[in-house]
């Protein structure tokens, strides 16, 4: 077993409407980032685990993506994991 | 005579409201179920009150669903008795998969707790059998995530399906977006699923359940479940 760090990214789809995201775009826009096209809002995660290795590690936050974290009928997720080293 | 049980998740509120609707004036048998507990039995109806379980950490409905008592109740609705979601009981349904789509944020951004009038689209199910179709019911919203979201095909399967049971209406039983409190799509405010037993709504009959809080019209969904609980007994 070795420690890994997962951080997790859940957004919308991009056909699901994100009333959030577009609030955060007008209100950008009313304080002068005119430049701001689009907005989309989202969750992020950070989660510590123990694994075999790196397939085992993205193998089982896929798993928890799909069972708890993200809805599959409205989000979509990606995530990125790496292997860090544990104080004794 | 009907026996419900009502769940209760750490942050359901709408508990007692239901057990006051079907007990106290229906003079139906009710108990409060825990979401640790598994035991159904004896049950004709679930029902799923509104509320916050668990705080809607992640999303309204998401940890509820890995409750103990869901597995019970999945199995249980599998079955075909009758499962009644109301409000974050219609959001665990969707997230425990016993009903189609999702609920999410209302396109307002806001928490909406308003009088609502509600099309009944048909009354060819077990929770409105003892209403009529296009009939129109005052009930109270109130949610921040009532916005009904499914994909084109999964709503077409609702609409050829007869299983859209709600709608969102203006005071003349128009289908309106001005009617739409949250931005659900084809206005709808309760669907059942493929084998007509379980039920999710947005809206609270519970809270239109005598005249003093402003309509009784809640009360016809219930005496819809009560009806049909007795025929299934007679049957059986």
């Amino acid at each position: 077993m070795a420690a890994y760090s997962a951080e997790v990214f859940v957004v919308l789809k991009p056909l699901v409407n994100d009333p959030e995201g577009l609030v955060i775009r007008d209100a950008l826009r009313t304080i002068g980032f005119n430049e701001v096209r689009a907005v989309r809002s989202g969750k992020y995660l950070t989660i510590e685990l123990d694994a075999d290795d790196q397939d085992e590690a993205e193998e089982r936050l896929t798993e928890m993506c799909d069972k708890l974290l993200a809805n599959p009928v409205i989000e979509e997720y990606r995530f990125t994991v790496h292997g860090v080293a544990v104080k004794a | 005579m009907a026996s419900f049980g009502i769940v209760v998740f750490p942050g359901t509120w709408s508990d007692r409201d239901c057990y006051f609707a079907v007990h106290d004036r229906l003079r139906q048998e009710a108990r409060f179920i825990w979401h640790k507990e598994r035991d159904l039995s004896g049950l004709d109806c679930v029902i799923l009150p509104g509320g916050f379980s668990y705080g809607d950490y992640l999303r309204s409905g998401a940890i509820a669903r890995m409750s103990p008592v869901m597995e019970e109740v999945s199995e249980f609705a599998e079955r075909g008795g009758y499962v009644i979601g109301i409000c974050n009981g219609f959001q665990v349904l969707c997230e425990s998969h016993l009903l189609p789509g999702a609920l999410m944020r209302n396109s307002s951004l806001e928490f909406r707790c308003q009088q609502q009038w509600l099309r009944v689209e048909t009354s060819d199910t077990a929770f409105t059998s003892e209403t009529a179709k296009g009939r129109l019911l005052r009930l109270p919203v109130s949610h921040g995530e009532g916005n009904y979201y499914a994909d084109p095909d999964t709503l077409a399967d609702l609409e050829s399906g007869n299983r859209v049971v709600f709608r969102y209406a203006t005071a003349d039983g128009d289908i309106s977006d001005e009617a739409n409190p949250n931005g659900s799509l084809h206005n709808i405010a309760g669907i059942v699923n493929e084998t007509g037993n379980v039920l999710g709504m947005m809206p609270h009959p519970e809270r239109a359940s005598e005249s003093l809080l402003g309509s009784d019209d809640g009360l016809a969904i219930f005496q819809s479940i009560i009806k049909n609980s007795e025929r299934v007994v007679a049957h059986g």
